[in-house]
Formats: C-alpha cells, sequence, structure tokens
C-alpha cells in the first residue's frame, strides 16, 4: 500500500465541555476525492478546519506528504479551501480575486494574468475576470472561488459545503464541473457535506460521522450496501428497521415469521433490529418457495412518481410495517391498491441485522 | 487503501495511542505581529484611560489634615534656646483657626507667624522649630520639606519663610467631607432632578419626532431628519448662550417667562433638551424603524383599534429603544457641565461642582471625590445601554417585513405640527445665537457687522484657538479612526490571543461610562505629575489629541465592529491559506468594505473634537487653547456676543464639513464602492 498523503491519527477537539472530534483516525491517499459526510452538528466541519489549521485539534496528530503539520498555523501549510459563503472579496475583480494568492511571490505581473486567465478558462468563465463578484451567479461565483483556491496549486483542496447555498439546478451542474476538475488536476480533495446525494455521486470514499466520531469509511457503493451501523443505514437512503430476534445461527425472527440472513455478529439475549432498503424487498418474480418470501397487504401508499412507496403488513410479521418500493408498472400491471394481498421476499443478503439500539 | 482495523469505524484506521498527545499550536509569524499591534493599543488604553482614571481613586483617597501637635517650637533669646513649644499648644492659647477652618488639601499652607501673635515673640533672636513626625515633610522652607525628626533653625526676620503643610492619609474622609456640605451634596439633588425632567421632556418629544419620520407620511422627513441632527454640530454652550438671548435679562422673549428667570433650572432644562435632543431621536428612529408589517396587518386582521395596536404592538416594539434613550439623555445631562456653566446662575449640578473645585478652589481632591460620584450614574447607564442593545439585536428578525404607514390625515397634520414645532425650536436657538454674534451692541444696536468676530481682541485664545480646534479635530479623526480600526479588526477578526483581544475589547468599551470631566480630572492627575515620564506631553497639542481620541473611542468601535460583523468571516481563513499577511487583507479587503463606516468614524471623530469641553477644559494651554473653551471662557469673561460668535463658528464648520463629506462620500466613494451594485 503506498504511503497515504494525509494521515490523521487520534484528533480529538474540545470546546470548553462540549467534545467535537473523538478519537478519530483517518488515511487519505494522493489524489483521492473524499467526503465527510453527516447530520450538522457531528463534527465534520471541525475535523476540515483541523485539517486547515483555522481550529487546531485539541490533541492527535496531522500529518500531509510526510509532515507533521499537527500544530502548524493555516499559512504554513499546504492547501486550498473553499467555503459555502464563497468567501469572495466583493471589493476586487474577479481576475484580482483568483490572483489575490499569486502576488507578492516575485511572480511577474504578466505571468499572474496568464495564470489567472488559465484558471479562469479551466472553470469555463473565460473574458469574466474584470467583473465584480456581486455582478456573477452563485455558481459562477462559487467557481470563482475554486479558481482562487486552485491558484497557489495546493497539494490539499478542502471544500467546506461548497455547493450548499446554490439552486438545485446549479448545484447538479456544478457537481459534475467539480469532479471532471479534480479529476483532470488530480489534486486530493476533502469536501464536507451533509447532502448524501452529494457524497454518493462525487466521492471515490466516504467518511460518515456522527457525534463527533467515525462511523464507517468506505466506498459510496460500500457505504450504501453495507451500512456498518444503525446510525449509518438510517442517514444514508430510505432504511425499514424493525425489531427482531435472533432464533437460531443464521436464523431471525419477526413477529412470528422467519427469515434467513447473517447473524453472527449479534451478542447478547438475542434481540436484534432487522433493516432493509425499501427498493431491495422482492415483489416480482417472487415464488412461494423462496427464501425469505412471504405474502403481505398493502396498508397504505404513496405516490412517488416513478414508483409507488407501499406500506405492507401481515399478520404473520406482528407490529411490523414495511416499506416497500413498487415500480409503476408493477402496480399498474397488477393493479394493486390499498388491500391488495402480493408475495413479497426479503433476500438474505439484502436484510442485514444489527444489534439493538438501547 | 486502508481497511477496517476498528470495529467502531468500520473502513478507518486503527488507533495508534502513541500519538495522543496535546497540541499546542504554534503562531505564525503574522500571529505574532497582531499579538504585537493588540500590545501596543491596549498599552495606549491603559496609559492614556485606566492608569488617570485610576489615579482619580487614588486621589479621592487622599486626605490632608494639619498635625500641629507634632511641630515643635523653641525660642532662642540671649543665645540660649527655651524649652520647645507644640504649635498645637500655641494654637490652644491663641485660638487660631487654621486655614480658616476650611478643609486643607494638597495646596494648603499655614504660616507659624500667623499662629504665633507678634507680642509672644518679642526679644527673639532665632527660632529652632522641630518636625517631630515620623513621616516628616510637615515643615516647608523655600522649596524644600523637613525630615522626620528635622529641626530647622532660623534667624527670628527668616520664621515667616517656614509654612506649615497638611499631612497626607488615605481614608474617606473627603466623602464624609463631601456629603457633609450641603452645597456640594445639594448638587447631587439637583443633578438628579435636573436630568430626570429633562428625560421626561425629552423622550415623549423624540418619541414623536421619530414616529413622525418612521410611521407616518408627512413630506419634508429628511429635512426634518437633518433639523434634528444640528445640536450635535454645536458645543452645549451654545444653547445656553443662544437662551440667555432670548429669555436672559434683556432677552427677546424674556417677558414669556413671567418673572421667573432662564439662570438657573429652566435655562438648564431647556438648554438640555436642545443639546440631548439628537440623541434621543437617532436611537428612538432605528428602535421604531425597524417594525415588522405583518405584526400591525396581524392586529387590523383581529380587529384591534389604532389605539390598541399602539399600545400593544408600537410602544413594546420601542421599548429597548425608549429606556435607552432615556438612560442616554440621562448621563448626557447629569456628566454636562457647559449649560450650566453658563446659564445656571449660583444653581449647583455635579460636574460643574469638578470644575469649580479644580479651577477655582485648586481642590483636586474634592474634584476627585465629585468625579467618582458621578461616574456611578454613568457607568449604570453604560451597563443599561450595553443590556439594551443586545436584548434589542436580538429583537430584530432579518425576516421582518419593512412597515408602510398606511394613509391618515389627521394624524399626519398633528405630527407635521410636532416636527415644525420642535424644528423652530431647534432652529430658532440658533438664529437668535447668530443673530447676537452679528448685532452691534445687542439689545440697543442691532446694527449688523462682524466686530465680535475679532476675536482677537478678547481674551480666550483668538482666531488661533479656531485654527486649534481644526487641527486637534483632524488629527483626532484622523489618527483615531485608523487606530480604532485597526483595534476593531484585531478584536474581530484577529487569530489566537483571545485574551488579548477580550481585554482589548474591555477597554474599547470602557471610555463609554467615563464622563469627559473625569477623564480631563484625571489627565491632570497622571500626566501633571513630573515623576510621570509622559510629562512632556502635558500642555501640547498631543495630549488633547490622545485625550480625544480615548474620549470618543467607544462609540467608534463599535462602528467599526458592527461593520466588520457583517463582513464574511472566512475573508482571514482564505487569506492565511493564500499564505497572504493579515495586513494585506485588511488594507485590501476589509477596510475598504468598510470605508463607509470609517468615514462615518471620522465625522464622529471630527465633530465631537469641535464641540467638547468637558474633558479638554482641564488640558488646554495658552499655546493649545480652543474654540470650544474660547466660547466658555468669553463668556464667563462677560464677551457673550463673541462666545456666540465663535460657537456658530463651530457650527459653521461642523456642518461644512459634513457637507463636504457628504459630497466626497457620494463621488469618490461612490467610485470606489461600484463593486457594490449588482
Amino acid at each position: 500500500m503506498p504511503e497515504p498523503y494525509l494521515r490523521i491519527r487520534n484528533v480529538s477537539k474540545r470546546f470548553g465541555d462540549f467534545t467535537a472530534l473523538r478519537d478519530v483516525n483517518l488515511d487519505i491517499g494522493k489524489g483521492e476525492f473524499v467526503c465527510f459526510l453527516g447530520p450538522s452538528g457531528c463534527g465534520k466541519t471541525t475535523l476540515l478546519r483541523a485539517i486547515a489549521g483555522l481550529d487546531i485539534q485539541s490533541e492527535g496528530m496531522i500529518e500531509q506528504a510526510g509532515r507533521d503539520i499537527s500544530a502548524l498555523p493555516p499559512s504554513e501549510r499546504d492547501f486550498g479551501i473553499v467555503f459555502q459563503s464563497y468567501a469572495l472579496f466583493p471589493n476586487l475583480t474577479v481576475a484580482d480575486n483568483v490572483g489575490y494568492g499569486l502576488v507578492g511571490k516575485g511572480m511577474p505581473r504578466a505571468d499572474i494574468r496568464k495564470k489567472v486567465a488559465g484558471l479562469l478558462a479551466q472553470v469555463n468563465l473565460p473574458d469574466q475576470g474584470a467583473k465584480y463578484p456581486a455582478k456573477l451567479s452563485g455558481g459562477q461565483q462559487q467557481r470563482v472561488a475554486l479558481a482562487r483556491a486552485l491558484a497557489t496549486e495546493p497539494g490539499l483542496l478542502l471544500l467546506d459545503e461548497p455547493l450548499s447555498a446554490l439552486d438545485a439546478k446549479v448545484r447538479i451542474q456544478l457537481r459534475g464541473q467539480l469532479k471532471d476538475l479534480q479529476r483532470d488536476l488530480g489534486i486530493t480533495t476533502i469536501m464536507v457535506t451533509h447532502d448524501q446525494e452529494e457524497a454518493l455521486g462525487l466521492a471515490d470514499r466516504i467518511v460518515v460521522m456522527s457525534q463527533g466520531r467515525v462511523e464507517q469509511v468506505g466506498s459510496p457503493v460500500e457505504i450504501y450496501t453495507s451500512p456498518a451501523s444503525v446510525f449509518v443505514a438510517d442517514f444514508i437512503g430510505a432504511m425499514n428497521f424493525v425489531p427482531a430476534r435472533v432464533a437460531g445461527p443464521g436464523m431471525i425472527e419477526i413477529g412470528s415469521a422467519r427469515f434467513a440472513a447473517e447473524t453472527a455478529h449479534i451478542n447478547g439475549d438475542g434481540r436484534a433490529l432487522a433493516a432493509i432498503r425499501p427498493e431491495d424487498i422482492k415483489v416480482q418474480g417472487v415464488a412461494p418457495g423462496d427464501a425469505n418470501a412471504l405474502e403481505v397487504t398493502i396498508d397504505a401508499e404513496e405516490f412517488c412518481g416513478s414508483y409507488m412507496r407501499a406500506t405492507v403488513i401481515d399478520a404473520a410479521l406482528g407490529e411490523a410495517r414495511l416499506k416497500a418500493d413498487l415500480s409503476m408498472n408493477l402496480v399498474r400491471g397488477m393493479a394493486l391498491t390499498k388491500g391488495s394481498r402480493l408475495p413479497v421476499a426479503l433476500p438474505p443478503e439484502r436484510l442485514r441485522v444489527y444489534p439493538p439500539l438501547s | 487503501m486502508a481497511t477496517a482495523a476498528d470495529p467502531a469505524a468500520p473502513g478507518a484506521v486503527a488507533s495508534a495511542t502513541e500519538d495522543n498527545r496535546p497540541i499546542r499550536p504554534r503562531a505564525s509569524r503574522d500571529e505574532i505581529a497582531q499579538r504585537g499591534v493588540i500590545g501596543v493599543l491596549v498599552l495606549y488604553l491603559v496609559l492614556a484611560l485606566v492608569l488617570p482614571i485610576g489615579m482619580v481613586f487614588s486621589k479621592a483617597l487622599q486626605q490632608y489634615a494639619f498635625t500641629p501637635d507634632q511641630i515643635t517650637i523653641a525660642f532662642g533669646r540671649g543665645g540660649a534656646f527655651e524649652a520647645p513649644r507644640s504649635l498645637q499648644s500655641w494654637i490652644d492659647e491663641t485660638g487660631y483657626v487654621v486655614n480658616d477652618g476650611l478643609r486643607a488639601s494638597e495646596r494648603t499652607r499655614v504660616q507659624i507667624v500667623r499662629i504665633i501673635p507678634r507680642p509672644a515673640r518679642a526679644g527673639v533672636e532665632a527660632y529652632r522649630v522641630t518636625d517631630a513626625s515620623s513621616a516628616g515633610g510637615q515643615l516647608l522652607l523655600g522649596q524644600e520639606f523637613s525630615a522626620p525628626g528635622q529641626t530647622i533653625e532660623v534667624p527670628a526676620a527668616d520664621l515667616g519663610r517656614i509654612q506649615v503643610r497638611p499631612q497626607m492619609s488615605y481614608g474617606l474622609g473627603n466623602f464624609g467631607y463631601y456629603f457633609s456640605q450641603k452645597s456640594l451634596s445639594d448638587s447631587i439633588r439637583n443633578s438628579f432632578v435636573i436630568a430626570a425632567i429633562v428625560v421626561a421632556i425629552n423622550v415623549p418629544l423624540a418619541f414623536g419626532f421619530a414616529y413622525a419620520l418612521t410611521r407616518t407620511r408627512i413630506r419634508h422627513k429628511e429635512w426634518f431628519r437633518l433639523i434634528s441632527t444640528v445640536p450635535i454640530l454645536v458645543p452645549s454652550l451654545l444653547p445656553a448662550i443662544g437662551l440667555v438671548y432670548l429669555f436672559g435679562n434683556q432677552g427677546i422673549l424674556t417677558p414669556l417667562l413671567f418673572g421667573a428667570s432662564i439662570y438657573g433650572p429652566i435655562g438648564i432644562v431647556m438648554a438640555s433638551v436642545f443639546f440631548t435632543f439628537p440623541h434621543a431621536v437617532i436611537i428612538m428612529t432605528i428602535a421604531l424603524g425597524g417594525a415588522d408589517q405583518r405584526l400591525y396587518e396581524a392586529a387590523e386582521v383581529l380587529g384591534a383599534s389604532k389605539r390598541r395596536t399602539f399600545w400593544t404592538v408600537t410602544l413594546p416594539g420601542a421599548r429597548y429603544g425608549l429606556i435607552s434613550a432615556a438612560f442616554v439623555v440621562f448621563t448626557l445631562v447629569i456628566t454636562d457641565f457647559g449649560v450650566p456653566k453658563v446659564i445656571g446662575g449660583d444653581y449647583n449640578m455635579l460636574a460643574l461642582d469638578i470644575y469649580k473645585q479644580v479651577i477655582g478652589q485648586q481642590n483636586f481632591q474634592i474634584g476627585a471625590v465629585v468625579s467618582i460620584v458621578l461616574l456611578i450614574p454613568a457607568v449604570i447607564a453604560f451597563t443599561v445601554d450595553r443590556v439594551i442593545s443586545r436584548a434589542q439585536t436580538a429583537q430584530f428578525s432579518s425576516k421582518a417585513v419593512p412597515y408602510q404607514p398606511d394613509e391618515d390625515v389627521r394624524r399626519d397634520r398633528w405630527m407635521l405640527g410636532h416636527c415644525i414645532a420642535v424644528s423652530v425650536f431647534i432652529l430658532g436657538i440658533l438664529f437668535m445665537c447668530q443673530f447676537a454674534a452679528l448685532a452691534k451692541f445687542w439689545p440697543y444696536n442691532l446694527t449688523l457687522g462682524f466686530q465680535h468676530y475679532q476675536f482677537n481682541k478678547m481674551d480666550g485664545g483668538g482666531w488661533a484657538a479656531y485654527w486649534n480646534s481644526i487641527r486637534l479635530a483632524f488629527f483626532a479623526a484622523t489618527i483615531g479612526a485608523v487606530l480604532v480600526f485597526i483595534g476593531a479588526y484585531l478584536v474581530e477578526k484577529g487569530r489566537g490571543f483571545v485574551a488579548g483581544r477580550i481585554g482589548l475589547q474591555f477597554l474599547a468599551m470602557m471610555p463609554m461610562a467615563i464622563p469627559g470631566m473625569v477623564l480631563g480630572l484625571a489627565y491632570i492627575f497622571f500626566f501633571n505629575d513630573p515623576s510621570n515620564p509622559f510629562n512632556f506631553l502635558y500642555g501640547t497639542m498631543a495630549i488633547l489629541v490622545i485625550n480625544t481620541i480615548v474620549h470618543l473611542y467607544t462609540v467608534s468601535h463599535i462602528t467599526a465592529t458592527t461593520a466588520l460583523k457583517q463582513l464574511d468571516g472566512e475573508f482571514e481563513a482564505v487569506s492565511m491559506s493564500l499564505k497572504q499577511p493579515f495586513l494585506r487583507t485588511m488594507t485590501r479587503v476589509s477596510a475598504p468594505c468598510c470605508l463607509p463606516a470609517i468615514g462615518e468614524m471620522w465625522m464622529y471623530y471630527f465633530v465631537n473634537a469641535m464641540t467638547t469641553v468637558s474633558a479638554v477644559v482641564f488640558l488646554y494651554s495658552p499655546s493649545t487653547n480652543l474654540a470650544s473653551v474660547a466660547v466658555l471662557n468669553m463668556d464667563d469673561a462677560g464677551d457673550i456676543a463673541p462666545a456666540a460668535a465663535m460657537a456658530m463658528m463651530i457650527f459653521y464648520t461642523n456642518a461644512a464639513v459634513r457637507i463636504l463629506y457628504g459630497l466626497f462620500s457620494r463621488n469618490v466613494l461612490g467610485s470606489l464602492q461600484a463593486w457594490r451594485a449588482r
């Protein structure tokens, strides 16, 4: 394994009595695009600011490119940063903003001008250099901020919720541009976001955080398909949680119905929490003899455009109510409606079992 | 890539406990520079504010008393000295009243020749006077103090050269004395009564005016707003002088008083209403201006009457403004000394007492006691104001829909009448002053001319005083605005050094709680002390500038911090990531963005430096006489018309600077601020 570009070891941060980060450990490889994802107050921004040196951690070590930067002020670290608010200097032109970090380094004026023009072209804003930021749209401003952060050719790009202040359409458009740019430059990038869609779409790896802790680190697919904890499972995507009991090795019981599922990691008195995503509940081509199959009744339906999210119940399931996504084709074809009975299956490889919530 | 190792966080790397150590952030060179600048500013405020104010407290506790029982005197007759006798026994014998029964102060001296009557000294050839005290210094021969136990021998003819000094001790004696003196403690009551009356008149008056400006559809609001700020441009002495001409012994409207005298409470109240009015209007305009239209729509939908809406929506919404205005007016009145000086007659007020004690009687200790008494209401008012302004900021939501006054002809007619009445009062006094300044010999010869503008023919400093004031105002404004802005920038946007920044913030808020008189007196104590290395500043223009900058520091600081708070909080973070020094970001970004606020600070300093009397009255020297002080001194000398003329000069100067600033900000600042346009 190559030496990681950024090594974070045992980093904790306290503000008075409040602990914002608890013993965070993380490696980030060169050229990786990593997203810190979590609800507000989970510590993702605190971790980003610790990496930047803006709010230095209370304890723990941060190493960048083999250099211990733990105690260094931001000005002695190597990063560029983009904030949600853009933080463009309003009284400077776009070109002056982008060139702000290039001045005072002995770079000839003409070279600065050339470099700024190149950067603006790179973020698809050629010929906008003479304008003031207030004349630009939010998406354009954010691209200027990005160009400014990249101007000094930092080894690390930090993005603090860069897309959150933008309209939904612009956000998606900019997301694509950001990803392309990052791939072209090959710059190691950390982005803080609370938007899971953004994280799933952009990141090479996602760091899910909660209450100052790292909950799970993994690729978007890993995080989505194998959430390591109830928190991750709940935070990302939609998820059914129903109380269950371990009825034996590889066997759980929901209500009086038994299902096959991985149970080796469940200890204690056998109480557990079963989880399955609505789209993972199999509804087409279910035969009565299939694994984990049962017949259920549609108790409520919610129209979601391309699919129907149905709440299904059955006497065998006891109190448990499951949400299942039914494609509109199926709904029309089978004339499904409230009260309809239909066979479904909870595929064992999709049915996850967690320890019960305390 | 790293794989799952920690069961709590799959995918995360394993914890390595040897790295678990506390981090001490290293300061960048930039941060060290910031600390240096903060240190310099803190040092400045300590030297120019904290230490002088501390001297006021220590002076107030210094009590002086004669101790004649610790002085002995022996007569030399026929070549031999007789047995020494204590001075106290002589006093008991002759019934001499030490210092005419007045309280001894630092500078009181008693001569032995006055205690021992001439017949008792017949035939004495020489004296041996002994300082029997353990502290010494009781006797003064020429410039020399006696040492403890020292005996001074003088020939008979030189006894007159020996003076007895009172001994200093620390205690609350000055306070006891102060409160036992009826004339002095009366002034406390007088000050509070007058201030309360002015509040009672001014708050409704200003509320009505602000209401008219914000909640009606009367026309020419801008003009009324402008007129209401006129009193800020003049020294508080001006309305007093104007009232003398209107209602004084030879005033044109004197009969309206039906025999009552303008010299005294009536005059003080009227002049105080004049000079505190704009402060109350500004506060109340802000309080009433932030109303939310939706509240009024809700009240209307719920069927509330106009009166009920006023009492349940309008007044509660403005309550912070009302309280704040009341306290500000109260403090302004109680700490002002210009008005009672000119028009108070023999009606004593607190701030005037300081002036009388210090300038009149040279009794610094009692002056310090009065200062501390004066500090109490000022500090209370300051505290209330801070608490309220915090509550008020929380009250306004950024989502409020601006209030649109509805059509109401009757209301507007009344409010217009109110505005006109107030404007007539303000402009009338101003006009009266100008007229009196031009009239040849009031009230007998009303031919107009400029003879009263020949200030060089009067006491008070002449035209030089006027130019000194302009210099003071310019330097205080320019240096002050820069200094305060840098301080506010570091408090708001600095990195690290939290203790230093909190300290600077605290020191920056202090001057508002210190009345000008007290600060001026504090400067005498501190800078006039020959042992102070900064003593050389005393009597120079520099000390006036230093004093004025400190005196007006707080309001400018608040203006600057408010403007800085509106800037994006991440400018500094971005600059650090781009490895740019804070100085560049401050001068290239933050200061240009705050240019309107910096201009406001400059104006505030300039206008107030032109009009202030209270602090500088103790600090000017013959070579640094000031226009505002000249007004005071010419009035004191009976040259009232020239005093009015000089006061009007201050007004015209401030008005001109304001207009020039307005043009400047529209043209020059306007082009510099092009980036604001969307």
